[in-house]
């Protein structure tokens, strides 16, 4: 499991825009950089990222090489009514973590 | 070199009390130097990616070690009682009659107390520790030891500080004393105050203790830089430490 630093705020009124941060530690090897024994690397990186909000698609992403190792998104979304947050990494060697946050609307 | 370098270094200390040491009320840490971006990413706990290694930290302060023996919380307890030594690192360690940085000194309990090999410099488990350790006295002004046994590691760091070495001949003063705030190529200089390792830097995309910076630096003056855990480098430590005082720990500091 890869560590995750997930920001939602504690609680929003319906119809306020929220910020949402997440970052994860990933090493997002490239898949271009020889290692210490001069062989390349194999690529090693998070190809996806997806936030459901009470079960809907509300942000997602796509990351290539040239991002940087821990990614850092952020994104807003409407608050309308009070649900689950639902996080998803994916990459490559089967790599998948689900992290989730509840978010507040009064 | 490293011998004649050794033995210049009784010349070179002569000199130490000539060159200008930057007076308190104008140190300044490298955070204020820094983009907004990144200064924004440093002081939001859930943007700063040092927080990944701290929560680590926290894990194996209470994971026990592979020999059975206590974990690090088995004798010291919550981490949160070592509040404020990270400030007054490096101290002076009795068993080796020498000075010992705080990577050191987890090392030194790795081997001592929990009978397990110390962890490598630069391992994820070492800074994880450190920065954890660190953490702790965040926000705390830098706060030198008045031991006298440390005097001399301390004039051995000032002369290594102001030794001019490498094919570019430069010393650490050349730029972080007698330069600071202008600019080398597009980056400004800062006063070189090590206020908040183990640090993440956006260049390498991960953390780092303040002996990599250093041996970064030396490598840029083409020197030969000094090897992980010698004593130049905890010496230059102490002298950095006391040249920062009292400016606030950053740990885990963002730099660019």
């Amino acid at each position: 499991m890869a560590r995750t630093l997930i920001n939602v705020p504690k609680s929003a009124k319906a119809g306020e825009v929220v910020t949402i941060k997440t970052l994860i530690s990933h090493p997002m090897e490239t898949g271009f950089r020889p290692g210490a024994d001069g062989r390349i690397m194999a690529r090693d990186i998070i190809t996806d990222f997806a936030c459901h909000y009470d079960g809907r698609e509300v942000f997602r992403a796509e990351l290539f090489p040239a991002t940087a190792a821990n990614p850092y998104l952020t994104f807003t979304l409407v608050a309308q009514a009070t649900g689950p947050l639902t996080f998803t990494w994916r990459g490559d060697n089967g790599f998948s973590q689900t992290e989730t946050a509840t978010l507040t609307v009064t | 070199m490293r011998r004649l370098a050794a033995a210049a270094l009784g010349a070179f200390a002569s000199l130490a009390a000539v060159a200008d040491e930057i007076p308190q009320a104008e140190r300044r840490s490298g955070f204020d130097a820094m983009s907004a971006e990144t200064r924004a990413m440093q002081v939001d706990d859930t943007a700063n990616p040092g927080l990944l290694w701290v929560q680590d930290g926290a894990d194996l302060w209470t994971r026990a070690p592979a020999s059975g023996r206590p974990a690090c919380a088995g004798c010291h307890g919550e981490a949160a009682t070592l509040r404020g030594v990270a400030a007054r690192y490096p101290a002076f360690d009795e068993a080796s009659g020498a000075a010992i940085d705080l990577q050191g000194r987890i090392n030194h309990c790795r081997r001592e107390h929990q009978g397990d090999p110390p962890y490598g410099h630069e391992s994820r488990e070492l800074l994880a520790l450190s920065a954890y350790l660190g953490f702790q006295s965040r926000g705390l002004p830098i706060a030198p030891p008045r031991d006298p046994r440390l005097d001399p590691a301390r004039a051995q760091g000032a002369a290594l500080f102001r030794e001019r070495i490498g094919q570019l001949g430069l010393s650490c003063a050349a730029c972080h004393d007698d330069n600071h705030g202008r600019r080398l190529g597009a980056a400004t200089i800062p006063q070189g105050h090590p206020t908040g390792y183990p640090l993440y830097r956006l260049e390498w995309q991960g953390l780092g203790s303040v002996q990599r910076r250093l041996r970064n630096c030396m490598t840029g003056m083409r020197a030969e830089p000094f090897a992980y855990g010698s004593a130049e480098f905890v010496a230059l430590e102490r002298y950095l430490m006391d040249r920062a005082a009292p400016l606030p720990i950053e740990t885990p500091a963002v730099r660019p």
